[in-house]
């Protein structure tokens, strides 16, 4: 019991992280059509710029955490915002209206290229950072295994919890939002009615790209360790997430992240630790086969 | 930094003049000061994009990392941006005036398609002396088998994605489950490449029914990240599966090929045995092999290209082709779509396969490592670079791809770079890829009696 509810807690953070991700996928998917497949490039960049503002807030002498945490925060989400914009200016803009597998090619080339970038700017070694803020809580006292929520644990699952009220309310209150939605719905009318839906692209873009670089600051902060090759694989997996839950649907990718978060953990902690990634895929492809709307997906009317 | 100029076009047009007016507004009169302005615009960008990531570099040192700050690095890259920036925003404002038709195929294209007919044959025979030119070393010969082994895998996918329209992100799982299937028939059970070859690819095809069969009737984008998942699952299971695979160690030893079973040997393998070069009485030479080599991927490659040219022609052919047009059309004609699909994947997997096992055999050595998603991008790339279902803009594509960055192999750590950065480049340059043109492979009443050899691709 133990034992599962530690697991919990371990699962629900990572599917935090992963949700974050998703987002980004799954509003992009709504409004384009295109799976982003650089997505997991922007959130390790974010990861990266986290990394380095932390080390350059400690040689300049921040170190009172609530503030080092905040300052790394904004930086991260701007910088990393920015990059998300800059991507779809060079990268997608131009492609509008091209066949979908073109912009998929692009994605995928931009994907390569950042990975690229950061290995020969950063070096291909692997980044580590000392644990930021260790301590938590114990839940459950036992003398052999005790239960523990680390104050990072609580902190990642706070943020994530804060910013998607933020980000739900943004969607579904604001002008931004509704701009958002009516793209979402239908391109050619959005404009028709007067909505520039370049700008609501980019802002989609700027949106997906500063909740990644969150995403990409909390593994540092979690994990510690960061390479060049990290966005890969977590890109995938929140692609999946995205899928599972439904793409298109905000709720469904935070719901898809935790899900493949908890799968993850459980079957590493339960089965072998080597194929959790087979697992996350296996479990795609049984919710596409036997639900492929996802989970909280509407299913889509074939047109004639 | 968004160029004024395709705002401007976007705006509702004034009814009074319906015809594209060479460009109006404040960009057409001073066009030096609005380039000057994005430039500055794109300069600033490039400023903060580079100032995290470029302007700092993590160091490693005893007492953990380390910043160090490069700001020469940022001033160059902001001053490349502004100088590009720059040139592109005056080219542009200056090719503008000529009206376009980019829409339809282009003027490259239209040469090739016409030229199709001479050009393929001439490339065959071309690829068929290439080995006997004084210039072909070694060297050449390597980069040659190895582009050509790409335009195979990319013919393979061209049936998938390019006649059948099956979004495949996971080719590269087929090309593992061909060189594994090879590597380990050869090892265990002593077959010869002569007959692994046929198993590897019929174990492949078999693969991409298994998959195939589940997953074929979601819609491409879903289909995409299956297959895409596909692909990693066959790699972790390759890592992981220690007694079959020997892990991430792989599969070495595999035995090279033979000329129909007299080895390339500077001496027999067993007494009484002979050599290639014995049996022809030549003196021995390593380059013997990489010609076979050479010769036997070439014929693997045409032997793909043939069967696409011809299957075309057959109801399945047509059937993939119409499936990619319209699933709604062929299934109220009585096509079976899961069928068909499902046969387009194994069979485009049988290739994978088939180039898997050359891979095994030219390697002598597999391991998952090349095994990655990123192969998968780049047959894919080939594929769509080369203008899908085009089986030239294949050839040309690869040629682009491989062989390119494999001319620079010195500035290794930049071919990579420079590999997405091309793809990304070609993408926005010609969006329907290099030799972009579809001809519909049968035409109603008159048009069918055009010329056969607007079919080649």
């Amino acid at each position: 019991m133990e034992y599962f509810l530690q697991q919990l807690i371990n699962g629900l953070t990572l599917g935090a992280i992963y949700g974050l991700i998703a987002i980004g996928y799954t509003m992009v998917y709504g409004i384009i059509g295109m799976i982003n497949f650089a997505h997991g490039e922007v959130y390790m960049i974010g990861a990266f710029i986290s990394l380095i503002t932390f080390l350059l807030l400690g040689a300049l002498g921040i170190t009172w955490l609530p503030l080092a945490l905040l300052i790394v925060l904004i930086s991260a989400m701007f910088f990393t915002a920015v990059y998300g914009w800059t991507l779809e200016r060079i990268a997608y803009r131009p492609l509008r209206g091209s066949p979908r597998l073109t912009a998929l090619i692009s994605a995928i080339g931009m994907s390569i290229f950042l990975q690229n970038y950061v290995q020969i700017l950063q070096g291909a070694r692997v980044k580590s950072l000392p644990p930021v803020l260790p301590g938590g809580f114990t839940l459950m006292g036992h003398e052999s295994f005790a239960v523990q929520i680390s104050y990072l644990q609580i902190g990642i699952m706070l943020l994530t919890v804060t910013l998607m009220a933020a980000f739900s309310l943004l969607i579904s209150r604001t002008p931004m939002g509704r701009a958002q939605r009516a793209c979402e719905q239908d391109m050619k009318m959005a404009a028709l009615v007067g909505i520039d839906v370049d700008r609501t692209i980019s802002t989609t873009f700027v949106i997906g790209a500063a909740l990644a670089a969150v995403a990409g600051m909390m593994v540092t902060l979690y994990y510690g360790v960061i390479d060049f090759y990290i966005g890969f694989l977590a890109g995938i997996k929140a692609f999946t997430a995205a899928v599972l839950g439904g793409i298109g649907s905000l709720p469904g990718a935070m719901l898809g992240g935790v899900l493949i978060g908890l799968i993850e953990v459980f079957w590493s902690a339960y089965f072998t630790i080597e194929y959790k990634d087979v697992a996350a895929f296996s479990i795609l492809v049984l919710v596409l086969i036997f639900r492929p709307t996802g989970l909280l997906g509407r299913p889509e009317a074939e047109k004639v | 930094m968004s160029s004024p100029v395709p705002l401007a076009s976007k705006a509702p047009a004034p009814l009074a003049a319906p015809v594209p007016v060479a460009h109006p507004g404040p960009a057409a009169r001073k066009p030096l000061v609005s380039a000057l302005r994005e430039a500055a615009a794109a300069a600033l960008i490039a400023l903060i994009v580079a100032v995290p990531l470029v302007g700092f570099e993590t160091v490693q040192v005893s007492s953990g990392l380390e910043l160090r700050t490069r700001w020469t690095w940022v001033a160059i890259a902001v001053a490349c941006v502004f100088v590009g920036r720059l040139l592109l925003t005056l080219l542009m404002q200056h090719s503008r005036r000529q009206p376009q038709t980019r829409r339809t195929a282009g003027p490259i294209a239209r040469t090739f398609r016409d030229s199709a007919r001479w050009l393929g044959p001439i490339a065959v025979l071309g690829a068929l002396v290439l080995p006997l030119m004084p210039f072909s070393d070694r060297y050449i010969l390597d980069i040659s088998i190895l582009v050509l082994t790409y335009i195979m895998l990319g013919w393979g996918l061209n049936i998938v994605v390019g006649l059948a329209g099956l979004l495949d992100l996971g080719y590269v799982a087929f090309y593992a489950v061909g060189a594994y299937s090879y590597a380990l028939l050869a090892l265990h059970f002593d077959l010869s490449f002569w007959i692994s070859l046929p198993l590897a690819g019929m174990f492949a095809a078999t693969f991409g029914m298994l998959l195939g069969f589940p997953v074929l009737r979601l819609r491409g984008d879903y289909l995409a990240i299956v297959t895409l998942g596909f692909g990693e699952m066959i790699r972790v299971i390759l890592i992981n599966w220690y007694k079959l695979t020997n892990g991430p160690n792989g599969l070495s030893g595999i035995p090279r090929p033979s000329f129909f079973g007299l080895p390339f040997a500077a001496a027999p393998v067993s007494d009484g045995g002979q050599t290639f070069s014995g049996f022809f009485n030549i003196a021995y030479s390593p380059m013997h092999r990489v010609i076979f080599l050479y010769y036997l991927i070439l014929a693997l490659a045409l032997l793909t290209n043939l069967f696409t040219l011809r299957i075309r022609k057959l109801p399945i052919g047509r059937a993939w082709e119409g499936l990619r047009e319209d699933e709604i059309a062929c299934r109220s004609l009585g096509i079976n779509p899961t069928n068909t699909k499902l046969t387009a994947f194994a069979i485009g997997a049988m290739f994978a396969g088939f180039a898997g096992s050359f891979f095994a055999t030219r390697q002598g050595f597999v391991s998952p490592e090349s095994f990655t998603f990123i192969e998968s991008a780049i047959i894919l790339a080939i594929v769509v670079l080369g203008g899908m279902g085009s089986q030239l803009g294949v050839v040309i594509a690869a040629i682009v791809l491989i062989g390119g960055p494999e001319l620079v192999r010195q500035l290794e750590d930049f071919r990579m770079l420079a590999f997405g950065g091309l793809m990304v480049l070609i993408m926005i340059w010609r969006p329907r890829g290099l030799l972009a043109f579809r001809e519909p492979t049968i035409r109603l009443l008159r048009a069918a009696a055009a010329p056969p050899g607007n079919q080649r691709g």
